[in-house]
């Protein structure tokens, strides 16, 4: 029988634990709960909390009849590639500024930092300039690689705080028994930095699925059009058809938050290792 | 096995100067260990040895051969860990057969040679097992296993005890020292316990602040230490020094120590009269007789019982003299006694330099 | 017996090419990324600081003729401009000051074990992983009273006179980019917070429990001592990190009603893409970058004076 005192503390913990579910959770079931409503019962109904019928009419219609599925797929394509090569180039800058200490370190970092402080706004148009006669504007290539660029500083970061928590004395034990050092790397190490890897390809990919400003300003054709940009342009076309949209938005959903709930743990993990480091 | 030469090590980092110009040889199927405090540069030395750290200059030579240059890998030695550095994802056979694998040897030499390491260290039932699973002395046995399946030229030790509770210490310490009888290995070894250094060595190296400070046998170092540091640090409980003046004028040799007390010492000390000397006499030499008596009168402080013997710390002139004895209830607090200092047992050592000089 | 001195052998000489190969290990592993960034973000960014100087609109072929200031002197008449100044200012502040209250309640929450914290913890981090348009959208059809609750429950609670959309209330706008932003911000501060309140040992907690400090006394002088790196770090990144963030409010306004959602940043957006006069655009660029300079020479200033004080 707990006290009164801790009873009561206890139950408005859980009671404010509720709050912040139900606000984070909220508009999550609305993008839902209308995705699922009828358009006749769309306007009369409105505010219900859930409608008296349900149809997965707009879903349908989103995946049949209209360029979302190539929009999902320019996005997978764009996201899965850009999480890869991310990885593996912040994978290797990360080792070197784990395990060495040279001269040129303080450089590198202090110029990584500084690319995530400026505004990436002000790159739009240089590098559309840069991109066009290259012919990379209006292809997946070219996000890809701008991208890329955008998110190998943070995710370097990450996996060298990934890579201090692993002892040198491993790499030295396999460099004693035989192995260069980047076969150590590759055999010893890599393999115990799984969870890192998997939080890098989460954080990457989440970032490189919402882009939005790069994706608008470089893509003007529909096939090599994003989600984002779809989703936009869909929006601006049929500024009434709000089932379909928000059918749309779910659809959007799903890739993102697989990918966190399956790195959630690692997230905290992670930012332990190098949080107050900054 | 093989002969290890060292000559005019010395290490920098940056401005840092770790050490100041070491010169060793390690004879073919020595046990060497480096003993000193914490940053004399003992494991920086060692680590120069196996091509973990840059010689800053100086020269190597293992087997004869110069290794300044060479990699790790291509040394032939082999290291025990003090963390072990097992790897986390190998079961026990893998990781002993890691270096093997490295070089492609043939799977049944491999499986020969982890079986024969395995039944030396007693790990034939764990073959199968994650490091995780192992208790911490069975971790050790395996980074020992997989540095012996290698036949090295050498075995290099960093601190591998340290990790362990005393118990388990004194046990894998007497493993060792069978497995160097068994192998003959050539075998340097760094700790900061100069037990350790004294059970295992068959020479120490004691070391401090990036300087040898004396190389020789444990017999040789206990007894006749070079200085006032391996006096120090060698032998446990540690040996009583006491600052005091030499003087061989009006009488016989002695030294004169606070109060006014004065202790004969032998002939040929390497003093002028009135020089500064630091006197030095080990607990277990310390003669102590109940009641009054020839000695220096004192008084029982402090008596700390080990079931094994007894420390008495007694209170003379102004310092505190440890005396260690076989007996038990030779005395209890607040006794007077007196202790005496035997001749052949004093150590004098210059009081500038810490040099010995008698 | 000990050892006598041996002959010094002479200074060391390794061969160049083994001494070049271990100094350049660590560049060469961290090439390829620092190739990449340079490319594709320093070659632009210098490119993009000489496009404020000079007339660069798009679409006309005669353009990328040089006209020094002319630009900086057209801001400065730009009411527009100073609008979105002003707008970015009170964007931030909100923005932060919410994320950062609301984000170190859960972290408070969370950091105590309860049966379904893991649940519960996933749970309140999902915003994060929401993509932050799909947020703009998602919140812009909650606050849009033909589909959403908002509107009808504020006009409800007394807060609104009638079931108006607040994004086309120049007044009220801003708030509604800042609710999504809030929204989907919690979560970083919760997780960065959350993180720091795990890495303070619980010893203190229980030596300060048998000293006999309340609650409220060991969040004062055990939790906040120790989160205080972690909450200026966070604070003075995220800050910077929002002044530059306008997805939001492309998304949600476009700017609009009438510029009064515009920040810097969204408006170099709009007069990049939409008016295409990418010299223009460069130009507020720089302000806004010498502004971010600015803030950040003051935090480096700031900190020196409070760590020469300590």
């Amino acid at each position: 029988m707990m006290r009164p005192k801790r009873l009561g503390f206890t139950i408005l913990h859980r009671a404010a634990i509720l709050a912040y579910i139900a606000f984070a959770l909220f508009p999550l079931f609305w993008l839902l709960k209308v995705s699922i409503t009828p358009n006749d019962l769309l306007y009369g109904e409105g505010v219900r909390m859930w409608p008296s019928r349900s149809t997965f009419d707009h879903y349908v219609f989103v995946l049949e009849h209209s360029d979302f599925p190539l929009f999902f797929r320019n996005s997978l394509i764009v996201s899965l590639s850009t999480a890869f090569i991310v990885t593996a180039l912040a994978s290797i800058a990360g080792y070197a500024l784990s395990r060495f200490a040279f001269r040129g370190k303080f450089w590198i970092v202090g110029l990584m930092l500084l690319t995530q402080m400026f505004p990436l706004v002000m790159l739009i148009a240089p590098i559309f300039k840069i991109l066009s006669p290259l012919g990379l504007t209006n292809s997946l290539t070219g996000l890809i690689i701008v991208y890329v660029a955008f998110n190998v500083p943070f995710a370097t970061f990450l996996m060298q705080s990934f890579f201090d928590g692993i002892p040198k004395d491993l790499e030295e034990a396999a460099m004693i028994d035989g192995a260069t050092r980047f076969k150590a790397f590759r055999q010893i190490i890599l393999p115990l930095t799984l969870p890192g890897i998997a939080a890098t390809l989460g954080f990457v990919f989440t970032a490189a699925w919402s882009e939005l400003l790069f994706a608008l300003m470089l893509i003007s054709g529909v096939d090599a059009s994003t989600f984002p940009v779809g989703l936009l342009s869909f929006v601006s076309k049929f500024s009434v058809d709000f089932g379909q949209m928000m059918a749309a938005g779910v659809l959007a959903l799903i890739p993102a938050c697989l990918f966190f709930f399956f790195i959630q743990r690692y997230l905290v993990q992670g930012l332990t290792a190098g949080a107050v480091k900054g | 096995m093989a002969s290890i030469d060292i000559a005019a090590i010395r290490k920098a980092y940056g401005s840092t100067h770790v050490l100041h110009g070491v010169d060793l040889t390690i004879k073919d199927g020595e046990f060497v260990v480096l003993v000193g405090p914490s940053g004399c540069g003992k494991s920086t030395l060692l680590r120069m040895i196996a091509g973990l750290e840059d010689i800053s200059s100086g020269e190597i030579r293992i087997g004869g051969r110069r290794v300044n240059d060479l990699d790790p890998k291509d040394r032939d030695i082999a290291m025990v860990f003090q963390s072990y550095a097992l790897y986390p994802h190998m079961t026990v056979a893998e990781n002993m057969s890691y270096s093997l694998r490295l070089r492609k040897t043939a799977k049944d030499k491999i499986a020969t040679a982890i079986a024969g390491a395995g039944a030396k260290l007693g790990l034939g039932a764990l073959m199968e097992r994650r490091p995780k699973a192992l208790s911490g002395g069975q971790r050790q046995r395996v980074a020992m296993g997989r540095a012996i399946v290698r036949a090295p030229k050498a075995f290099l030790f960093d601190e591998p005890l340290s990790n362990l509770d005393a118990r388990l210490r004194e046990q894998m310490r007497g493993e060792i020292k069978k497995l160097h009888q068994d192998l003959g290995a050539t075998s340097i070894y760094v700790t900061h316990d100069q037990i350790e250094a004294m059970t295992l060595a068959d020479r120490i190296v004691a070391m401090n602040a990036g300087i040898v400070q004396q190389v020789g046998s444990p017999l040789d170092l206990y007894d006749r230490p070079a200085n006032l540091f391996v006096a120090g640090f060698m032998g446990s409980p540690a040996m009583n020094m006491f600052a005091g003046t030499y003087r061989n004028s009006g009488g016989a040799p002695r030294v004169e120590l606070a109060d006014g007390i004065a202790v004969p010492v032998g002939e040929g000390i390497a003093a002028t009269d009135g020089a500064r000397v630091t006197l030095g006499i080990r607990p277990e030499h310390v003669v102590v007789t109940r009641g009054g008596g020839p000695g220096i009168q004192a008084f029982i402080d402090l008596v700390e019982p080990t079931g094994f013997g007894t420390i008495l710390h007694a209170s003379a002139f102004g310092s505190d003299v440890k005396a260690f004895s076989l007996e038990r209830g030779l005395a209890t607090r607040g006794d007077t006694v007196s202790v005496a200092f035997p001749v052949d047992r004093i150590h004098l050592f210059d009081h500038e330099h810490g040099a010995r000089i008698g | 017996m000990t050892e006598a001195a041996r002959a010094p052998i002479g200074r060391d000489r390794r061969p160049f090419m083994r001494r070049f190969a271990i100094a350049a290990e660590p560049y060469l592993y961290s090439a390829p990324a620092l190739i990449l960034i340079a490319a594709v973000m320093l070659v632009p960014l210098v490119i993009g600081i000489s496009y404020a100087f000079r007339n660069v609109i798009l679409l006309d072929p005669f353009s990328g003729g040089f006209v020094g200031l002319e630009h900086f002197r057209e801001m400065a008449k730009d009411k527009a401009f100073w609008l979105a100044l002003r707008n970015t200012v009170s964007w931030t502040g909100w923005s932060v000051l919410l994320q950062f209250v609301f984000g170190l309640i859960l972290a408070l929450l969370l950091d105590q074990p309860f049966k379904g914290r893991g649940l519960a913890q996933a749970l309140c981090f999902l915003p994060w992983a929401v993509p932050s348009f799909l947020s703009g959208l998602n919140w812009a059809w909650m606050f849009n009273p033909v589909i959403g609750p908002i509107p009808h429950w504020l006009y409800g609670l007394g807060i609104l006179p009638a079931p108006d959309n607040i994004l086309a209330d120049p007044k009220l706008a801003m708030w509604g980019p800042i609710v999504a932003n809030v929204w989907w911000g919690i979560p970083f501060f919760a997780i960065t917070l959350l993180a720091a309140l795990q890495a303070i040992p619980r010893d203190l907690y229980e030596a300060a429990a048998i000293d006999g400090a309340t609650p409220f006394q060991r969040f004062r002088s055990i939790t906040l001592p120790f989160l205080a790196p972690t909450i200026a770090i966070t604070v003075m990144l995220r800050t910077v990190w929002i002044a530059n963030f306008a997805d939001l409010i492309v998304v949600m306004t476009n700017g609009g009603p009438a510029d009064r959602t515009q920040i810097i940043a969204s408006y170099i957006f709009t007069q990049a893409f939409r008016r295409l006069d990418f010299g223009y655009a460069s130009a507020i660029a720089m302000v806004l970058l010498a502004l971010l300079l600015v803030y950040s020479l003051l935090i480096v200033l700031l900190r020196q004076t409070l760590l020469k004080e300590a």
